[in-house]
């Protein structure tokens, strides 16, 4: 018998699994699961982006690509980048396309942090930061955001995590799980404290298109002095609903991308070809694409975010991405107990908190990536199950 | 406000207060909106959308290209108008192309629909000819998709 855990890496052994993981498997188990839990678009790709990838392949345009993807696609990525952010790149040395926004997160971690140096990861975020930070031997530093701040970093939560060892900051925002976006004014705060440091952001902007209100996004690399030290990752999967194609990129300063390209280069060779075609249709003339699916997303988040506090569950109200971030302590269960007795018991899936950061804890993810019909129902039996728990605490209280 | 009618042509029977939230409205002005869009005829009623090839009772649909002569005055609206008026017909549309009028007809057996054109289409006086064309399976219908693997949601992701 072979000893598999004396032969394997021992970093790779260290790194938790998802927490998100165990709910999926709960709600494959049964029938009649309303799933609330997905996190990618419900949309399907637009049909003219799809076509252009159907036509790609009729030519037997079947290679690879260059390295960096299609000289085309970075052409059209950094007009996108202008028209959208007013930040100018150079497709030819500043841009990498990538294997969607998760490659480029990698790429970027493992470019920048030698063994030991500190990344600054602010929480409830996206799982992947924590295990990536690992296994690239750099050491993660979680700053807890609170609700009372609307999930964003403060310039003093951030300065007081920066030590001499400090290399990268994270900025996940508009940000999965909680909604919550840094405007213009608050990513200032931080460009003022990032300035002072020699530190580098990576700025996980994947969600930017998916921003409501009447402000528009805003990129990181925006803010004075920061286009130098921002690494932005953003993709095609959740603006234009195309997750399965696996496409990315990442923008930033010659010298960081240019070594993120060699290491892709040899681990990746380069970006599926494919979805390369199709993004460059997406770009050229996708805008309209973007704005019915925000449109839609946004009149399904006022009605979910309606829906918890009807039901009285306080729910801070997101800014962007596709997910609410109702709070549940007044149930008195915890985000887990929660969400595995909802699925038992009304079968409705949702994701506890802490499957994004320990301080999730009393609140759940719910994802609007589903149509109103599918959400209305959803809101019907999470709204009875809340009714039921508080008379089951009336009950213990007597 | 903008998108009230396009949240109703999509689900109809969302309520006033679901309608106001998503709307960023007041559900004072969802009921007003409606109202004024039913009393302009811009809505003109609500109903189900069924799959009748699941009903228990059976119909069958078919499409009549009819040409018809236009007449003086009118044009072609009268003959439009006398067609609307059989509770067979679905639809009607004027169109542009080698016929004249669509017509979409639903009845409970291929032979009623037979003798429905043969008897009282046909034999309208402007009506020049007629070519029925029956419906075999219907995979979307007002928006709709029928066809039943459309509605399995395919998303697995697991770890996002």
């Amino acid at each position: 018998m072979i000893d598999y855990q004396h032969l394997l890496n021992h970093h790779i052994k260290e790194v938790k699994p998802s927490g998100i993981r165990r709910f999926f498997d709960i709600a494959n188990e049964m029938d009649d699961v309303i799933s609330l839990s997905i996190g990618e678009p419900d949309f399907t790709t637009p049909w003219h982006v799809r076509e252009a990838g159907i036509e790609s392949l009729q030519k037997g345009k079947t290679w690879y690509t260059p390295n960096r993807g299609f000289a085309e696609l970075r052409q059209e990525i950094c007009k996108y980048f202008a028209r959208r952010f007013h930040v100018q790149y150079h497709p030819d040395t500043d841009v990498l396309v990538t294997v969607g926004g998760s490659e480029a997160i990698d790429l970027c971690i493992r470019t920048l942090v030698n063994p030991g140096e500190e990344v600054l990861i602010p929480q409830p975020s996206f799982v992947c930061y924590e295990p990536m930070v690992q296994m690239a031997l750099g050491k993660p530093v979680i700053i807890e955001t609170k609700i009372e701040n609307n999930f964003r970093l403060t310039a003093q939560e951030l300065r007081e995590h920066i030590t001499d060892k400090t290399k990268l900051l994270i900025l996940p925002y508009p940000n999965n799980p909680t909604g919550g976006v840094m405007r213009r004014e608050h990513m200032e705060e931080i460009a003022e404290v990032i300035k002072q440091h020699d530190i580098i952001v990576l700025s996980d902007e994947i969600y930017s298109e998916l921003t409501y209100g009447d402000r528009p996004p805003v990129s990181f690399s925006s803010i004075q002095q920061m286009r130098e030290r921002t690494v932005v990752v953003n993709g095609f999967s959740k603006s234009y609903a195309m997750t399965g194609w696996r496409l990315g990129y990442a923008l930033g300063p010659e010298e960081i991308v240019s070594q993120m390209t060699k290491l892709h280069q040899y681990a990746i060779m380069s970006a599926p070809t494919t979805a390369q075609y199709a993004a460059i249709e997406a770009l050229r003339h996708g805008d309209n694409d973007i704005e019915k699916m925000r449109t839609q997303y946004d009149m399904r988040r006022r009605l979910m975010v309606d829906g918890f506090r009807n039901m009285g569950l306080s729910c801070f109200e997101p800014e962007g991405a596709f997910y609410v971030f109702p709070c549940i302590r007044s149930t008195g269960l915890s985000s887990e107990e929660f969400c595995e007795r909802l699925i038992r018991e009304e079968r409705v899936a949702v994701v506890p908190g802490p499957a994004f950061g320990a301080c999730g804890e009393g609140f759940v993810r719910v994802s609007y990536s589903y149509s109103v019909k599918h959400i209305a129902e959803a809101l019907k039996r999470i709204e009875r199950f809340v009714h039921k728990l508080r008379a089951e605490k009336v009950e213990e209280n007597r | 406000m903008n998108n009230l009618l396009e949240l109703l042509t999509e689900n109809a029977r969302l309520t006033n207060a679901q309608l106001a939230v998503m709307l960023g409205s007041s559900e004072e002005d969802v009921a007003a909106a409606i109202q004024q869009y039913e009393k302009s005829g811009v809505i003109k009623g609500y109903k189900a959308l069924v799959d009748w090839d699941k009903a228990p009772q059976k119909t069958v649909s078919a499409l009549i290209e009819l040409k018809v002569t236009p007449q003086k005055e009118t044009g072609f609206d009268e003959i439009a108008r006398r067609v609307t008026m059989f509770e067979e017909v679905e639809s009607v549309y004027l169109m542009a192309g080698g016929y004249d009028l669509a017509v979409m007809v639903k009845a409970p057996s291929m032979q009623e629909v037979s003798t429905f054109v043969a008897k009282r289409l046909s034999t309208l006086e402007p009506v020049q000819s007629t070519a029925t064309h029956f419906v075999m399976t219907r995979y979307k219908d007002g928006g709709v998709a029928l066809c039943d693997d459309t509605e399995v949601d395919e998303r697995r992701n697991v770890l996002l």
